[in-house]
């Protein structure tokens, strides 16, 4: 395999026979379109999972807030005893 | 017969059948990559023509011919949207068009700088170079309209019709080769039993890496369409049981 290199020395490689701008412009270009396409869904992810946790979070907080309104003897509750409906 | 086609509109289901086969794809993507890429760096002779400057053509071809199937994805699924109004197609409708954009860009810049040295030019009017641009501000303005319409379904509606209306521009961009004797050069052919114009070690990384890219476009497909989901799907129990567990 090694005879059918096409470059007999490391610095021949980088060179690319005068064309080593192109060349390398373009694979570099690749590696950071691949890298950046590959990196950046699964940062989303984490900011998405972390977002809509802290909505859940919130959420729960409020349902229960809403809950604790209906137990006798809380502060919103007006003054004097509501379990009985008074009939005129 | 009929009943995998609904299923497929299932999100939930497409997020599991995706997730399990998302290392798969990532994994033959890599092999192909770590194949393709030496190959057409180390092995595939200089042209008598083009010298080194011919390695770019293992970069610059897969890209540029996979962006043409941006468009007819989006149309697709945009029908799909608009006849059976399946939300999961409407998703990869959303998340194909930055890709293509970037894939559409990278076509271009790549030509670009190849032609810089072999054409003596960055850029000209060609047929080609001057639809794949087009194509590029078409997706641009899919993206716009997408983000302008605050009202999911009518972006919905509206981005469908201007992917099938964008389907035309493919037809110029594959045949502007042959219609118009500009500048950019005729497809060659690539026939995989006769003859073919260039021998096999030329041609064989070049379907590696248009394999290896395409797979590339799978994945980063899947990715970005499972972010969606995650999204719009996340008053769904199915999701909230995800939060849950993560």
């Amino acid at each position: 395999m090694l005879e059918a290199l096409q470059f007999s020395s490391i610095s021949e490689f980088f060179q690319m026979g005068g064309y080593a701008f192109n060349v390398w412009a373009v694979y570099a270009l690749f590696v950071l379109f691949f890298s950046v396409n590959l990196y950046f869904p699964r940062i989303r992810k984490k900011q998405i999972i972390r977002e809509l946790k802290r909505r859940l979070i919130i959420n729960e907080g409020a349902s229960k807030s809403e809950n604790n309104s209906d137990e006798p003897g809380n502060l919103s509750d007006p003054i004097g005893d509501t379990s009985e409906t008074s009939q005129t | 017969m009929w009943q995998w086609f609904f299923r497929l509109g299932s999100p939930k289901w497409f997020y599991e059948l995706s997730g399990k086969w998302l290392p798969w794809l990532v994994a033959a993507m890599c092999l192909l990559l770590l194949t393709g890429i030496p190959w057409a760096l180390l092995f595939v002779p200089a042209d008598y023509q083009q010298g080194n400057t011919i390695r770019i053509m293992y970069i610059h071809v897969p890209f540029a011919s996979i962006s043409l199937a941006f468009f007819p994805l989006m149309a697709v699924a945009g029908t799909i949207t608009l006849v059976w109004r399946m939300k999961l197609a409407d998703m990869v409708a959303k998340t194909a068009a930055p890709l293509g954009a970037w894939f559409t860009a990278l076509a271009l810049i790549s030509g670009s700088i190849w032609g810089s040295d072999i054409w003596g030019t960055w850029w000209i009017w060609d047929g080609r170079l001057t639809s794949m641009l087009l194509q590029f501000f078409l997706l641009v303005g899919v993206i716009s309209l997408r983000s302008a319409l605050e009202d999911t379904d009518a972006a919905a509606k509206a981005c469908a019709v201007l992917s099938i209306v964008g389907c035309i521009n493919v037809f110029v961009i594959k045949y502007s080769v042959d219609w118009w004797n500009t500048l950019h050069q005729p497809s060659s052919s690539i026939g995989l039993a006769g003859e073919s114009a260039n021998g096999p070690e030329i041609w064989v990384p070049l379907v590696i890496m248009i394999v290896a890219v395409y797979l590339f476009f799978v994945v980063s497909l899947i990715l970005s369409t499972r972010n969606e989901i995650l999204q719009r799907e996340r008053r769904s129990n199915w999701v909230q049981e995800l939060l849950g567990s993560t």
